[in-house]
């Protein structure tokens, strides 16, 4: 454990200088702390309730190249560098990431540039906003990225981020969003990962919600390595509502732990969570889902679900969805499944002559639809059809749709 | 021509066995009609015949229009022209009645060397048979059986049946549950779709059906045995005076 963690500090220390040089001084300005934090706490172990099913220090102990380039921003509506943000970025920046999480300190450590998508009061983003990000290298790399997410007061938008990875190297993202959703503001944020088994992913999402504002974010995990995505809402204001929905599919040795908290501060506002899971061969999922209803957040409306789908008898599903009320008069339901693939129906449709192959198929892709049909964006819901199809068969290519394998 | 022969069939489910020696004999263009006690083996033997995976036949054998039936994967038998009219219909839920049908449709022509029917072929054959039900579209659009009634479940059987143009058709209890209007629409359904070229089986405790279907043969089947074998007029012997005479003179 040391170990790992000391490989990151050695390279601070070294190429400490040179990061404060190529950043943003507000990305400067918390490194110190994070240090120290780093330093203190080293990567959770398993017995850090948040990290309860995923082993940090193994997924961060591989030598990686630490990529330390600029982002380029061109063209990008609404997207800008941190360093030509339209807005004064102190008093959002690092502001709602957990300064007690070594892997999001760790981030802040080494984060030489962020990404800002500022969309400034009552206006409306027409077409959604895509983030690609693509891993590529020679050799064997580790990425922090940031992005930083503020929607003023009645703004709108739909952002895709989308993560492959191009070539066979291992790849280590680290990730930490910072989203700022202000009063009656509308975000839906969807998420979608396509990388290969040698990528590990660590996602920390902060979420903060204003009064009257709708925030729905959707990951689906179509294709990874190891996986570990957090996600912390934060509801401050009434009438707030969010939609947490996500998909997984996993087979071979990959594994996914979703982990997210919906905080209830305030009363009046409204949660829902999906997520759902296919497990094939000897892939481990993990859900932990925790609703925090809190002294006072009256009339709180909440639901979660988790259910997921074991087709082999050596896939893995940790399911713990939590539900912590402080409120007297609330509405709040919570509740996992973990199943088998239904042989009635297998038969049924192998009577009418669907192979068992792809009776299969048909039913995980049936089984996941429900999170898919969740999504108000068609022609993204219409291409997840097709990448989910063609992921179950087995034909998804790492760039599927991918520009710069053309 | 003998489409269907089965040979001293016996089957397990569990290690129970249920099928102790069956010997039926099923001609082009014939109906025939199996009646018995519940718990005699009807359902098994429906079950077996497709290939269901929870039953074991540990002696006998069955052919099908001379194949050996006993060899293939439910999916091979089907495609040969093997359809069961479940006693249950399954619900399967995100998977649309369409998908569902275009899935199995081009299963079959793959199976039979054929090109995959075109959307638009497809979906005006689904427009076609369905009227011959009359299952509203309404349904077809729908998740596979998600919420249909009992008797819209049964109708969507015949609607499956009318779309994969079977050669064998074997209806397990499809009259079970429906009303009488119901029941005329699936049994005129039924007729519709029979030529001198396809067969069936028909299972069922009442006559009322079988005055649609107008069966050449009656089986009796008691504690896994064809017991009794007659023509039509055995089925209202039944209907009058049940089974027990029949145990009586098989000496059950």
């Amino acid at each position: 454990m040391v170990e790992a963690a000391k490989q990151y500090t050695d390279f601070y220390a070294q190429a400490g200088k040179l990061i404060a040089e190529r950043s943003y001084g507000v990305m400067n300005a918390p490194r110190d702390e994070a240090l120290r934090t780093f330093s203190t706490l080293g990567f959770p172990t398993k017995k850090v309730e948040r990290y309860k099913y995923t082993d940090v220090a193994e997924d961060f102990a591989p030598n990686y190249g630490i990529g330390l380039t600029p982002l380029q921003v061109k063209g990008l509506p609404y997207c800008h560098r941190i360093s030509e943000a339209p807005i004064d970025v102190a008093p959002y920046y690092n502001r709602l990431a957990d300064k007690q999480d070594a892997v999001v300190a760790l981030n802040t450590l080494l984060s030489v540039d962020a990404l800002v998508i500022y969309v400034p009061r009552n206006t409306k983003v027409q077409h959604p906003i895509q983030i690609s990000n693509v891993l590529k290298g020679e050799q064997n790399t580790m990425v922090n990225r940031r992005i930083l997410i503020v929607l003023e007061q009645c703004a709108e938008a739909d952002i895709v981020i989308t993560d492959k990875a191009m070539d066979q190297q291992h790849f280590l993202a680290n990730q930490v969003i910072e989203v700022f959703a202000g009063d009656g503001s509308q975000l839906n944020l969807y998420e979608l990962e396509e990388t290969h088994l040698l990528c590990t992913r660590y996602s920390s999402i902060f979420l903060q919600q204003g009064r009257d504002s709708k925030v729905r974010h959707t990951s689906f995990t179509l294709f990874n390595g190891h996986t570990r995505n957090r996600l912390d809402a934060c509801l401050q204001g009434e009438g707030a509502e969010v939609v947490l929905n996500g998909c997984v599919i996993a087979d071979k040795t990959q594994h996914v732990d979703n982990n997210t908290l919906i905080d209830h501060q305030v009363g009046h506002c409204q949660s829902n969570e999906l997520y759902k899971y296919v497990l094939d061969d000897s892939a481990v999922g993990a859900f932990a889902g925790r609703i925090l209803v809190r002294e006072g957040a009256q009339k709180t409306v909440s639901n979660e679900t988790n259910a997921n789908l074991c087709a082999t008898h050596s896939a893995r599903m940790y399911t713990q969805p939590m539900l912590e009320i402080y409120a007297d008069d609330v509405k709040c339901s919570h509740g996992s499944t973990v199943g088998q693939i239904n042989d009635d129906a297998l038969f049924y449709m192998r009577q009418r002559g669907i192979s068992e192959k792809e009776a299969r198929l048909l039913l995980k892709s049936a089984f996941i639809t429900e999170v898919i049909e969740s999504i108000p964006f068609e022609p993204l819901r219409d291409r997840l059809h097709v990448l989910v199809d063609k992921r179950l068969r087995g034909e998804l290519s790492k760039c599927e749709g991918c520009k710069l394998c053309k | 021509m003998i489409m269907l022969q089965i040979n001293n069939l016996h089957a397990t489910i569990n290690g129970k066995e249920i099928l102790k020696g069956i010997n039926l004999t099923v001609r082009d263009g014939e109906v025939h009609a199996i009646m018995g006690l519940n718990g005699a083996g009807k359902s098994t033997l429906s079950n077996v015949i497709v290939g269901h995976p929870a039953y074991e036949v540990t002696q006998g054998s069955i052919t099908f229009n001379g194949k050996d039936l006993l060899k293939m994967a439910p999916e091979e038998r089907a495609h040969e022209g093997i359809f069961l009219s479940f006693q249950q219909p399954v619900e399967i839920p995100g998977v649309s009645m369409v998908n569902f049908m275009r899935a199995a449709l081009n299963a079959k022509r793959q199976y039979l060397g054929q090109e995959p029917m075109s959307a638009g072929d497809f979906l005006k054959l689904m427009r076609e048979k369905r009227k011959i039900v009359e299952l509203d579209s309404r349904l077809t659009s729908r998740s596979v059986n998600e919420g249909f009634s009992g008797g819209e479940k049964k109708r969507n059987e015949i609607f499956q049946m009318a779309m994969l143009e079977p050669t064998f058709s074997i209806l397990d209890e499809t009259d079970s549950g429906l009303d009488v209007d119901a029941l005329r629409i699936v049994a005129e359904g039924f007729n519709k779709l029979r030529t001198p070229k396809t067969s069936a089986i028909v299972i069922t405790h009442y006559q009322r059906l079988l005055d649609y279907l107008k069966p050449d043969i009656i089986h009796v089947l008691i504690g896994g045995m064809i017991v009794k074998t007659g023509g039509p007029e055995l089925a209202l012997e039944i209907e009058n005076r049940g089974f027990d005479w029949i145990k009586d003179e098989a000496g059950l």
